[in-house]
C-alpha cells in the first residue's frame, strides 16, 4: 500500500513537469482508481430533479382559469374591480411565483425555434401558453392583457396619472413593436438568441435580480409607466402585435356601453391607451377626390416601399449576424489566423482546444449569414408593408357617429366602463331619463359650439 | 361601427371581416397543430456539457440568481482519492493540509475528509460553492477530472433564455429533456442513464 501510495505520488510529480504539454480538453485516469482496505462506502451522488411536470400542467390550468375569468369580468360583469384582483392574483402567481416564465410573449422565440430547429422538441406547455390567448383574443379582444399577463399588470399597478401620447408620436412608436416581432423571429428562427427574454424589463423584479442593465431599462419602464400608462404593452410588446391582429377580428369584444352611446362625451378622457376613438365630424366633401388620389399614390407606392426597406434590411445581414455565437467566433478566429489580432479570447481557446476545424467553423458562419440576408429582405419587407399599412390606415377614415373602442389597442381593462351613464343605469344607481339627460346635455353643447 | 349610409358596404365589409376571423382561427389552428407534431410533454432544461466546458469562471457570475445555480459536482466513482489533490490545493503549496491558505477553493467549499492512507475523500458544501470552477480546473489539469460543473436544477430558474449559456465561450450548454437533466461522468452516468 505505501508503496503503491508513493508511486502515484512521483506520477503526479512527474505531470507537473509535463503541465505546459497538458491541453485544455481531460485526460481520464491519470491517477489510479483506489482499492481500499476499510469498508469505505462512496458517499451517494444526488441529482436534484427539475419542477415536475405535473406543475407545469397546473400552470396552464391557472391560465385556462384566469382567461375566462378574465373574460367573464370584462364581458358579463363589467367589473373593473374583478378584473383588477385578478390582476393582482396573475402578478403574484405568473409574476412573483412562476418567475415570469414561461410567458406567452418569450414562447414567440420558443415556437419560432421549433419550427426551424427540427433538433428542438417544443413543450407542450409551451405551444399552450402561445396559442391560448390568440385564440381566445380572436374572439372576445385581448383580455389576457387586461387580467393575466404579469407584464402588463405590473405596469398596470403604476398608472398613476397618464398622459395623452400624441396621436402622431403614438403612430410613429407603434412601429416599435412590429420591428421588435421581427427581429425577435428572425433571431429565434437563425439561433441567435431569445432577445424578448434577454431585454425583459420586468422579469428582474420577479426573481429579486437581474444584471445592472436590465434593473435600469425595468426601473425606467416602470417610472415613464406612471405618466404614459403601460408604455411597454403599447411600444414594445411583440406579442401584443399578434393580439392585436386578433383582437381586430374578434367576433365580440367589450364595449364602452353597455345599450346604446348618446355621445356624452364623458368617457372620452378614460382610456389611459388612447384607445378610445372619437366620432368623426362630417367629413369635408371637397377633399374627398385628393385623399382617394393620395391613396392610390400610397397603394401604388407600396411594392417599392416593401422592396425598398426589404433591400435595407437585407443589408443588415453582417451586423445582425454577429448577434449569433458561430459567427462572431467565425470572425474573431479569422482576426488571430490572420495576425491582426494577438491576445486570445475565451472563445477562440474553447474553440482551438476542441479540435474543430476552422473551415468547418467558417461553412456554418456563411450558411447563417445567407440565412440572416433572407431574414433580412423579408423582415426589411414587413417593416415597409406595416408602414405602408398605416399610412393607409390614416387615409381609411370610417365615418363613425358614436364613441368606440379601437379593437386593436384595446386592452379590455375595463375602466371606460363606470364612466358610461348607461352603465350607470344598468347598475341601478340613476335612472335612464337621467342618463338620457346627460347625453342630451352635451349634444346641445356641441351643437351649441358648431 | 355602424354604417348608416348604405347597406351595401356593410355587408362586404362584413364579409371581408369573417374571412379574415376564418383565416386568422385556420392560421392558429394549422400553427398549433404543426408544433403538437414537433412537441415532447417534457419540460426542457438548461444544462452544460462538463466534457466541453473550459471553466472560464463566467458560470460563477452571470447567472441571474445572486448565488449560481451552477455548483461544482463530484464523481466518486473517477476520483483518485489522491492526498495532493490538484483540485483541492493551491499549485506549488508545500503543506498539504486544510489550512485556507492552501486551498484553491475561494469560499471554502470542498471539504477534504481522511479515509484511509493514503487516501483522501473530497466533499462539495452546495451553500458554498460559487460554481467558479477553479477546482475543476485544477482537477483536469492533474488529476482524473472527477470535479465538474452542473447546473443544480433544485436552484436553477430554468429561464426560457439561460444568461449563462447566452455567455458561454465554449457553447457547452444546451436545452435538455427534463428527464435528462443532467450530463455526468462515470458510474454516475450510467446509474443516471438507467433510472
Amino acid at each position: 500500500m505505501r508503496y503503491k501510495s508513493r508511486r502515484s505520488k512521483l506520477f503526479i510529480v512527474a505531470l507537473l513537469f509535463l503541465f505546459p504539454l497538458l491541453g485544455l480538453s481531460q485526460v481520464p485516469e491519470r491517477v489510479p482508481k483506489p482499492d481500499f482496505e476499510t469498508d469505505y462506502i462512496r458517499p451517494d451522488f444526488l441529482t436534484p430533479t427539475p419542477r415536475a411536470t405535473a406543475l407545469e400542467y397546473i400552470d396552464i390550468g391557472v391560465l385556462i382559469v384566469a382567461l375566462f375569468l378574465a373574460t367573464y369580468f370584462a364581458h358579463k360583469q363589467r367589473s373593473r374591480q374583478n378584473i383588477f384582483l385578478l390582476m393582482v392574483f396573475s402578478l403574484a402567481y405568473f409574476g412573483f411565483y412562476r418567475k415570469g416564465c414561461i410567458c406567452p410573449i418569450g414562447a414567440i422565440q420558443n415556437v419560432t425555434y421549433a419550427l426551424f430547429n427540427p433538433a428542438y422538441a417544443i413543450p407542450v406547455f409551451v405551444i399552450v401558453f402561445f396559442v391560448l390567448p390568440l385564440v381566445l383574443a380572436l374572439f372576445y379582444g385581448r383580455t389576457f392583457c387586461a387580467a393575466v399577463c404579469p407584464l402588463g399588470a405590473i405596469q398596470d399597478a403604476v398608472v398613476l396619472k397618464p398622459t395623452n401620447v400624441p396621436g402622431g408620436l403614438a403612430a410613429v412608436l407603434s412601429v416599435l413593436p412590429y420591428l421588435y416581432l421581427g427581429l425577435a423571429v428572425l433571431l429565434a428562427a437563425t439561433g441567435a438568441g431569445f432577445i424578448i427574454c434577454q431585454y425583459d424589463p420586468f422579469i428582474g423584479f420577479f426573481r429579486f435580480g437581474a444584471d445592472f442593465n436590465m434593473v435600469i431599462f425595468g426601473l425606467s419602464m416602470l417610472l415613464l409607466g406612471t405618466v404614459v400608462a403601460r408604455p411597454y404593452c403599447r411600444f414594445l410588446c411583440p406579442y401584443g402585435v399578434l393580439l392585436n391582429w386578433m383582437s381586430r377580428l374578434s367576433k365580440r369584444h367589450v364595449g364602452i356601453t353597455p345599450d346604446e352611446c348618446n355621445n356624452c362625451r364623458l368617457c372620452e378622457e378614460s382610456c389611459p391607451f388612447g384607445a378610445i376613438k372619437k366620432p368623426d365630424e362630417a367629413a369635408p366633401p371637397a377633399n374627398r377626390e385628393a385623399e382617394v388620389k393620395k391613396l392610390a399614390f400610397i397603394i401604388v407606392l407600396l411594392p417599392i416601399v416593401v422592396f425598398g426597406s426589404g433591400w435595407i434590411g437585407s443589408r443588415l445581414e453582417i451586423p445582425l449576424s454577429r448577434l449569433h455565437a458561430n459567427v462572431s467566433l467565425a470572425e474573431e478566429i479569422l482576426l488571430e489566423n490572420s495576425g491582426q489580432r494577438t491576445e486570445l479570447t475565451d472563445e477562440t481557446k474553447a474553440f482551438r482546444a476542441s479540435g474543430k476545424p476552422t473551415e468547418e467553423l467558417f461553412a456554418e458562419a456563411s450558411a447563417i449569414q445567407r440565412q440572416f440576408k433572407v431574414g433580412g429582405w423579408i423582415l426589411g419587407g414587413f417593416i415597409g408593408l406595416i408602414l405602408c399599412l398605416k399610412l393607409i390606415n390614416l387615409f381609411m377614415r370610417r365615418r363613425q357617429s358614436e364613441y368606440y373602442v379601437d379593437k386593436g389597442t384595446c386592452l379590455s381593462c375595463g375602466r371606460c366602463f363606470s364612466y358610461c351613464p348607461y352603465e350607470q343605469v344598468r347598475l341601478g344607481i340613476i335612472t335612464p331619463k337621467e342618463a338620457e339627460k346627460m347625453g342630451s346635455k352635451e349634444v346641445k353643447i356641441k351643437q351649441f359650439r358648431a | 361601427m355602424i354604417d348608416k349610409t348604405s347597406k351595401k358596404p356593410l355587408k362586404r365589409r362584413d364579409f371581408i371581416r369573417k374571412s379574415l376571423h376564418a383565416v386568422a382561427g385556420l392560421t392558429i389552428g394549422g400553427l398549433a397543430g404543426i408544433l403538437f407534431s414537433k412537441s415532447s410533454s417534457e419540460e426542457m432544461v438548461w444544462q452544460l456539457d462538463p466534457n466541453i466546458c473550459i471553466q472560464c469562471e463566467k458560470c460563477s457570475v452571470n447567472c441571474v440568481l445572486p448565488h449560481s445555480a451552477v455548483k461544482c459536482v463530484h464523481s466518486y466513482s473517477v476520483c483518485g482519492y489522491c492526498d495532493l489533490c490538484s483540485g483541492y490545493l493551491q499549485p506549488g503549496t508545500k503543506v498539504r493540509d486544510t489550512g485556507a491558505e492552501s486551498q484553491l477553493c475561494p469560499s471554502g467549499a470542498l471539504k477534504r475528509t481522511y479515509v484511509e492512507d493514503p487516501y483522501f475523500e473530497y466533499t462539495i458544501d452546495e451553500k458554498l460553492c460559487v460554481g467558479c470552477g477553479k477546482c475543476v480546473k485544477g482537477c483536469n489539469s492533474f488529476g482524473n477530472g472527477s470535479l465538474y460543473l452542473q447546473t443544480r436544477h433544485d436552484r436553477c430558474l430554468n429561464c426560457n433564455q439561460c444568461s449563462i449559456a447566452r455567455r458561454c465561450p465554449s457553447q457547452a450548454w444546451n436545452r435538455v429533456p427534463a428527464s435528462r437533466s443532467y450530463i455526468l461522468k462515470g458510474d454516475e452516468k450510467k446509474k443516471f442513464l438507467k433510472s
